[in-house]
């Protein structure tokens, strides 16, 4: 291998360090008119009216439009989600108008005058509000809603958008047959993505038809085909161009800023609007993280083997379904985290609230979920006396177990965590967990989790890859993949180059991602892209070897079959001196007569996982994903037991990656996830007033892990065992850095301070109330 | 103190070439640097509120985010943007350290640096970090970058 397992730099990294990477706001177009959004300052109302003529009044000023111009409804699964306000405001942000003006500046003074004239409701403020007997409903009309992309099972005449069920065996009876049974209840926060880069699209429609988008989203294919679907237009019409992305982490993977851009260009007679989010309407108007209240009950013999969960999982999924009740599968498709359980019923309930609404997040629903189910395991852990390690260990999900869903499990779609918790130890040398003190007052501790995760994909999630050769040999390669800084173009590119045994540097890959050029490619999500990606460029690739060697053969006088290629060219097997380059093959063969034959070469590949399908929406029953990502996390901590404030010293992941084609990119995407996980349980959450009002729309009240916040040392080591059906054996870790680790923290906090803290996030402050409660 | 009321034309020294721009009262010096009239869109805006350091330039040799500043209040000065760095230590050191993944935030980060550099060359972590805690970065774990600094620092 000289290509795949090696440290390439990111392809566009020379572009990213001289200002020279262009992003979706960095494209102006002279002559871009400016769209703006109004949110709205109320949570829960009816609309008696949106006044807009003062607004429609001012010099400069293209269009006002309100949800009263568009009719439609929106959503990826469940079709409730208006682009604009319409009858109702359901949260604190939501855009009640669009106004476009020639500049900002005049869009920023029309948008101040748009006036809304609307009669308050109660709010629905929590999950608990929202599932209590009489509670105001969020949606009227749930149930009655266009079902897109089936499954959801919304409730009617209730808060419940969707739920979904898991169940095997009899868990209550199991539960009786328990030696110790411990139960925890667990309450996350909403929180928000906080890509550097605020979402933004840009709209044009042509003359002739064609809409030209340009958006900062990981899913271009997605816009496409929903534009398509809302505005009755051909998707051949519609060209998305995603560029560079400057930070996703799933909260571009939904279509919304896109469908508002293109309503604001169709109402100025199709000129190029551009709307681009400011950091509060990114944070309260465009979509977060969900929040989670959970009842995870536990039941294991006296030797820590668990015998049954019983577990319930409310999602605060905000205002509209969007992906909510994909989400909700997937946590119930994987609910157990990595362990056997033989006897299990698990609910999800996705739940409207009236806060902002939510899409996905990085690890779709498994970092909530793995908070909750290794808070339970750690408290396991203490009741039976157990090291949380080997309890762990003892209930690893192993080739031949059936998953939660009666998937069957291998030593191919599962990786091995029993070898991932033996490599932990010695990593970060493990104490067993128990607190010991260092100064006065001040303990040190250590705290683990496990998680484990798949991809939830729709069962005809699709990828391909378009392969051309320059006339040097050197390889242009189309994928639809967009970079956001997982390093997709870049693997995708080893991959090639490893199959084509060229150099990385011989293949060219551009930053931006077309619709109207690039093959498709679903999403950029689900830490997929290098396992799909990839299959589609190896098939690719064979495309062009198979080229090459059908037009060598002719040349040479042989049969393909006693050819071989590497070093740029094609030559037979036992007398390499008789050869071609691919450079004299790659745009055809041209006889020293002049004469010539074959043309270009252009590989193509494409790939779809098989095998894959819904779950059974009365047992939970099938198969979610390709393969289950395993590994364990760990954090040191030291803590202060007076003040309550803590550093954390270590941090570590030990994770099957199977095989790793990126060293260097693959620890940055673990030990970035483990920081933006750290981030999350210590600091991070959206916070509502009492009238539902988003009060956490900036980095000064959102706050993020800054430099001298994250652990002294970060930790991270890859076993490898192999995904057999993925490129060289790779299996998928852009998501899972950050799936364990908050988890692991609060932990290491419980066991240090000896309260159970099954909450988020954990400041000093919070510890305090929790000591005080229990005092 | 000056009242503008409308637009007015300033000289100012970008990327060591003296320019005339003319400007609104209303645009802030990233506005500038990122329009058409200019054209350096390397400054990011990420908050446009100081808080995320996504718009640093240097400003006479210091840090400065570019979004918390008017453009009228450029008038004279020496400003620096990423696209003005060329072969520093700290571009090198940033791509030898893998310090970022989308990019988003790594001209802010870089300017940041560099101004840390300029006026202490040989900064121990302590103030690297004091320094750098300016600016955020969502994809990577500070670890690259703290270490990229050291590194620019030390060649």
């Amino acid at each position: 291998m000289t290509s795949v397992g090696v440290n390439v730099p990111r392809k566009e990294a020379p572009n990213k360090v001289t200002g020279r990477a262009r992003y979706t706001r960095d494209l102006c177009q002279p002559g871009t008119l400016y769209g703006l959004l109004v949110p709205a300052h109320v949570a829960h109302a009816r609309i008696r009216a949106v006044e807009t003529s003062a607004a429609k009044g001012l010099d400069g000023v293209k269009a006002v439009i309100t949800g009263d111009d568009v009719s439609f409804l929106t959503g990826d699964v469940i079709e409730d989600h208006p682009p604009l306000a319409r009858g109702k405001v359901r949260y604190w942000g939501e855009p009640i108008a669009l106004v476009v003006a020639r500049d900002a500046a005049t869009a920023q003074r029309a948008a101040n005058l748009v006036r809304l004239h609307c009669d308050p409701l109660p709010v629905v403020n929590s999950v608990a509000e929202a599932l209590s007997e009489h509670a105001p409903l969020v949606h009227d009309e749930v149930g009655s809603y266009t079902i897109a992309t089936p499954p959801a099972a919304p409730r009617r005449h209730s808060n419940i958008a969707d739920e979904a069920n898991v169940t095997k065996g009899d868990c209550d009876q199991a539960l009786r047959e328990s030696d110790v049974v411990v139960t925890v209840h667990v309450s996350l926060p909403q929180i928000d993505h906080a890509a550097m880069e605020p979402r933004v699209a840009t709209a044009e429609i042509l003359a002739d038809g064609r809409v030209l988008v340009v958006s900062s989203s990981q899913a271009p294919f997605e816009v496409q085909k929903l534009l398509a679907q809302y505005f009755h237009l051909h998707p051949g019409q519609i060209e998305v161009t995603a560029p560079l992305v400057g930070g996703a982490f799933g909260g571009k993977a939904t279509v919304q800023l896109e469908i508002l851009a293109y309503l604001a260009s169709r109402a100025v007679g199709g000129h190029v609007v551009t709307l681009a989010n400011s950091r509060e309407v990114d944070m309260a108007t465009s979509p977060v993280g969900m929040g989670l209240e959970a009842d995870v009950v536990l039941g294991a013999a006296s030797d820590g083997r668990l015998k049954a969960a019983r577990l319930t999982f409310y999602l605060d999924i905000g205002a509209y379904a969007d992906s909510a009740p994909r989400i909700a599968r997937a946590i119930a498709a994987q609910c157990t985290g990595p362990y056997r359980v033989d006897h299990l019923h698990a609910d999800v309930y996705a739940v409207y609230t009236n806060h902002t609404y939510t899409t996905a997040f990085r690890g779709f629903g498994h970092m909530p979920m793995t908070f909750a189910i290794e808070r339970a395991m750690d408290e396991l852990a203490r009741k039976l006396g157990q090291d949380p390690l080997d309890l762990r260990q003892l209930n690893a999900l192993a080739p031949g177990d059936l998953s939660p869903t009666k998937a069957r499990l291998t030593s191919s779609n599962l990786g091995n965590l029993p070898e991932t918790i033996q490599r932990l130890k010695p990593l970060i040398g493990w104490t067993g967990g128990a607190p010991y003190a260092v100064a006065p007052h001040r303990v040190r501790v250590q705290g683990v989790a496990a998680f484990w995760k798949t991809s939830s994909s729709p069962p005809n999630a699709t990828s391909g890859a378009i392969v051309t050769m320059n006339a040097d040999g050197s390889v242009n390669l189309s994928i639809g993949a967009v970079e956001f800084g997982a390093g997709t173009k870049t693997a995708a590119a080893q991959i090639l180059a490893e199959a084509l045994r060229i150099p990385v540097s011989r293949v060219f890959i551009r930053d931006e991602v077309s619709t109207a050029t690039a093959p498709e490619h679903w999403k950029t999500v689900a830490s997929l892209s290098t396992y799909m990606v990839g299959r589609a460029v190896l098939d690719a690739a064979q495309d062009v070897v198979r080229q090459l060697k059908s037009l060598a053969a002719v040349v040479l006088r042989c049969a393909p079959e006693d050819l071989d290629y590497g070093n740029e060219t094609v030559f037979v097997r036992d007398d390499p001196t008789i050869q071609l380059k691919y450079a004299d093959l790659a745009l055809g063969y041209q006889y020293p007569e002049g004469d010539s034959i074959g043309g270009q070469i252009i590989g193509r590949g494409r790939f779809m996982i098989r095998h894959l399908n819904l779950l059974d929406q009365e047992t939970g029953h099938g198969r979610p994903g390709p393969a289950w990502t395993v590994g364990v996390q760990a954090v040191e901590v030291e803590y202060d037991t007076e003040t309550h404030q803590y550093q954390i010293l270590k941090a570590a992941t030990v994770l099957d990656a199977g095989r790793v084609i990126n060293p260097a990119m693959a620890h940055g995407q673990v030990r970035g996830g483990m920081a933006m996980g750290l981030g999350i349980a210590s600091r991070e959450q959206i916070r509502y007033g009492p009238q539902g009002e988003f009060l956490s729309n900036q980095f000064r009240t959102y706050k993020v892990l800054r430099m001298g916040e994250q652990p002294d040392t970060y930790l991270v080591e890859f076993v490898t065992n192999p995904q057999v059906d993925a490129p060289f054996g790779a299996r998928p870790l852009g998501e899972h850095g950050v799936l364990a680790i908050g988890a692991a923290l609060a932990n290491a906090l419980s066991r240090a301070s000896g309260l159970a803290l099954n909450a988020l996030p954990l400041t000093p402050e919070f510890i305090w109330q929790q000591r005080r409660t229990m005092a | 103190m000056n009242i503008f009321r409308g637009p007015s034309t300033l000289v100012l020294t970008i990327n060591g070439e003296r320019r005339k721009v003319v400007v609104e009262p209303h645009e802030t010096l990233l506005d500038l640097l990122r329009s058409p009239q200019v054209g350096l869109t390397g400054a990011k805006p990420g908050c446009e509120n100081g808080d995320c350091g996504a718009c640093t330039i240097l400003l006479n040799q210091k840090p400065a985010k570019s979004c918390m500043m008017f453009a009228v209040d450029a008038e004279g000065q020496d400003l620096v943007t990423v696209e003005g760095l060329v072969d520093a230590p700290v571009q090198r050191a940033f791509l030898d350290h893998f310090a970022f993944q989308c990019g988003y935030c790594t001209s802010g980060f870089l300017m940041a640096a560099q101004a840390l550099l300029l006026t202490i060359p040989h900064p121990d972590p302590h103030q690297i970090t004091e320094w750098l805690r300016s600016n955020i970065c969502r994809c990577t774990s500070y670890e690259e970058i703290l270490q990229a600094v050291r590194e620019a620092s030390e060649r």
